[in-house]
């Protein structure tokens, strides 16, 4: 198996031009000074107080997420084709949600089941007939891909809610900008720094058409206690605006306000790291205390932006998932510059089926599940776990989804060993407002043991900084 | 028929509350069952904020009151010409999708005894419609009206057990049973107009819509074994009891945790000569 997956830093047993000064800076890296320097960037991560599960995956909040400090590095030529493919596929997932939530144009049209759509939990039902500004209502989009081969990317999700762990991809670089300047003198790599004024102007962007003056934006966080609240704090800081919770705000006269020492000012967009069944009692769970009491109705009648808007979990679906490439064919008239993964949809009996034959090939994901928990990846597991899934998934086979394994890409990865090639996947982060933006970067995790494809966090896997070379 | 609407809610609090934020769904619905001649909605010491016609058709008004306040009175008063169009919602503009109400929540899940007394009606086969008539007969058959033995969380499993409940089991449990046979089904709030003394409870009412391939959504209400006519008036829609409420609200108490609320609930419906 090891000699089929692609090594990232090689190609035909020799170096990749990209990674060439990284083989010298590691070859002139001494264990002691690794070790060193490994411990200064632990130091640093725990001084600034980066310990959060990255994607709401749950586990202990307070552990530290492994930091690698081996970078991936990208071409600016591989960057350019993942960055049409990311811009195109966020395009096109808005473009969806405006027309599901408007005419729908694609059910109507016979190229997405109604039913998928309609009867998902996360159509909502609230917003229907709603134009947000700009007919955006996936601000930030999250596209998790993995690399096979040379130029070969495959996506394996879609994140068009809240996507999180952005505060990582800025970390990682500040990092190890602070401990290796050297590198970052000698390679000409691009930037992502700019990301939150960025975040901030797409958020500005969509301000509602009543907003005159400059839109006032605010993060909307569910609290200290939310496994993500560092990165919405972090966040805040570094945009420069108010990080807020439910209880700061409060609706009067058909806008929405937020309460400070010189009394109510008027927010007019809110990044809101909630989900919906939590941003207003009035609309959605009558129980939230999380959320602002007649926010729905202010932003349903144009007093107020939401980003991501309510209801753009629908597009992000793994049941979804399978129909993006012909959401870009439908909407864009163009082909998908990114593969999906080949998707077998266990409602279907034929698909089900095969996936039952095949489980021992396969990987099987819960359609709503998230942070690899309740998976089965049919080659690393046992003859019983097998039979046991499989009784599951005849038990309720709409519940599920099933893939090939891939054969994941690696990177060089600092192990106890030395350095030692481990899979990887990434994260970049679209923003979509006025324009469609995509910084140079994004966030690599890394499954830190041998062998494993499991990257999630909660499952043993870590963060890389990633690179994009200037040309 | 023309009918006119006195309906007054009042709350009041047990201690002072420090804010109020309602979303009403007060206006008579728009199609060709029911003409409003004048309507009225007043919150008294609140303010008018957001108001739109969600995609339901359903027209809402947000209201926001800042207090100290002990009572807040909603107030709804209009006359509205009714024609009866035997349940059919006919004319009335929507753009949420049919298949949207093929969900369950908790209340309108069906249960194994609602799948059976569904699939029992079917059994005997028929078109749509008179499957439709013959699941609202059966539920009005299933659950007696008994006002007093359920309440406003009952589920319809719940009150098909039981076999007693009121208007709002009554709709639960017949959009429970259409939606297992796959037919799109709401919940509907509104006023009914009885012709003998009718008490504040059964003014106002509540009753289910089926969707039917080729006349869209018909009213049914099992509690009065009727399609709605000229006596009812729609105002709005939902999932369930809760999504179609008319009035939802939220109180923030200026002592967390003291008081309580009481609710008074007033509803006079009369038939106006032409």
């Amino acid at each position: 198996m090891a000699d089929s997956i692609f090594n990232e830093m090689y190609d035909d047993g020799r170096v990749r031009p990209p990674y060439a000064r990284l083989e010298d800076w590691v070859r002139a890296m001494p264990a002691a000074l690794r070790a060193m320097k490994q411990a200064e960037a632990e130091a640093l991560f725990r001084r600034i107080g980066i310990t959060f599960a990255v994607y709401g995956e749950g586990g202990d909040p307070d552990r530290l997420i492994p930091f690698d400090m081996f970078p991936r590095v990208f071409t600016q030529g591989e960057w350019l084709r993942l960055e049409r493919g990311i811009k195109q596929r966020a395009r096109a997932l808005n473009a969806f949600l405006l027309d599901v939530y408007g005419r729908g144009e694609i059910i109507r049209a016979g190229r997405v089941p109604a039913r998928l759509v309609y009867g998902n939990e996360a159509y909502e039902k609230a917003v229907v007939g709603f134009r947000p500004p700009r007919g955006v209502y996936s601000h930030i989009v999250g596209i998790d891909l993995v690399c096979t081969g040379p130029g070969e990317f495959f996506v394996l999700e879609d994140n068009c809610r809240t996507p999180s762990g952005v505060s990582y991809m800025l970390e990682n670089r500040e990092i190890m900008m602070r401990m290796f300047p050297a590198l970052f003198r000698e390679m000409r790599i691009e930037p992502v720094d700019g990301y939150p004024e960025l975040l901030r102007q797409t958020l500005a962007s969509v301000a509602p058409a009543r907003c005159e003056d400059e839109p006032t934006v605010v993060i909307l966080t569910p609290g200290h206690f939310n496994s993500a609240y560092y990165e919405h704090s972090f966040l805040a800081d570094l945009m420069g605006v108010e990080l807020v919770e439910g209880a700061d705000l409060f609706v009067e006269n058909g806008l929405c306000y937020m309460r400070t020492t010189e009394g109510p000012r008027r927010v007019d967009v809110i990044y809101r790291r909630i989900d919906d069944a939590f941003l207003d009692p009035l609309c959605f769970r009558p129980d939230s205390m999380l959320g602002v009491a007649g926010l729905m109705d202010v932003y349903r009648s144009g007093g107020v932006t939401i980003a991501s808007a309510p209801g753009a979990g629908v597009a992000d679906d793994k049941a979804i998932y399978t129909y993006v490439p012909e959401m870009i064919r439908f909407y864009l008239g163009e082909e998908p510059v990114l593969r999906n993964v080949p998707t077998w949809q266990c409602a279907k009996p034929d698909d089900c089926a095969h996936v039952l034959a095949n489980l021992g090939d396969l990987v099987v994901k819960e359609v709503h599940g998230s942070g690899g928990y309740g998976m089965l990846v049919g080659p690393k597991s046992t003859r019983a776990q097998i039979a046991a899934f499989a009784e599951r998934l005849r038990a309720e086979p709409g519940k599920y989804i099933a893939q090939p394994t891939l054969a994941l890409s690696a990177c060089p990865t600092f192990v106890a060993e030395g350095v030692a090639p481990r899979h990887v996947d990434l994260r970049p982060y679209c923003l979509v407002g006025e324009q469609t933006l995509l910084v140079p970067g994004g966030l690599t995790r890394v499954a830190l043991s041998e062998g494993s494809l499991v990257v999630n966090s909660s499952q043993g896997g870590g963060v890389k900084d990633t690179w994009v070379l200037a040309e | 028929m023309i009918l006119s609407v006195s309906h007054v809610t009042q709350y009041r609090y047990g201690s002072p509350v420090r804010s109020l934020v309602q979303s009403l769904r007060l206006t008579p619905s728009v199609f060709a069952g029911q003409r409003v001649i004048d309507w009225a909605i007043s919150v008294e010491g609140a303010s008018r904020g957001a108001s739109f016609r969600d995609g339901a058709g359903d027209l809402v008004e947000s209201w926001s009151l800042r207090g100290p306040a002990e009572a807040v009175v909603v107030r709804v008063e209009g006359r509205v010409e009714t024609t009866d169009l035997n349940g059919v919602l006919q004319g009335h503009r929507e753009t949420v999708p049919p298949e949207v109400y093929l969900r369950a929540t908790r209340p309108t899940l069906a249960d194994a005894a609602i799948v059976v007394l569904a699939r029992q009606v079917a059994d005997q086969g028929g078109e749509p419609l008179a499957l439709a008539h013959r699941l609202s007969a059966a539920i009005s058959e299933a659950i007696a009206y008994r006002p007093g033995v359920t309440h406003a969380h009952t589920t319809a499993a719940e009150a098909l057990a039981q076999g007693e409940g009121v208007c709002q089991d009554h709709a639960h449990a017949l959009i429970a049973a259409a939606r297992v046979l796959d037919l799109p089904a709401r919940y509907v709030s509104g006023y009914l107009f009885s012709d003998a003394e009718g008490d504040a409870h059964e003014a106002a009412h509540a009753w289910a819509e089926i969707r039917l391939p080729g006349l869209g959504w018909v009213g049914f209400d099992p509690a009065n074994r009727c399609c709605p006519d000229a006596r009812y008036i729609r105002l709005a829609s939902g999932f369930d009891a809760q999504d179609a409420a008319p009035i939802r609200g939220i109180a923030r108490g200026m002592v967390p945790g003291a008081g309580g609320e009481s609710l008074d609930v007033t509803v006079a419906i009369q038939s106006v000569q032409q």
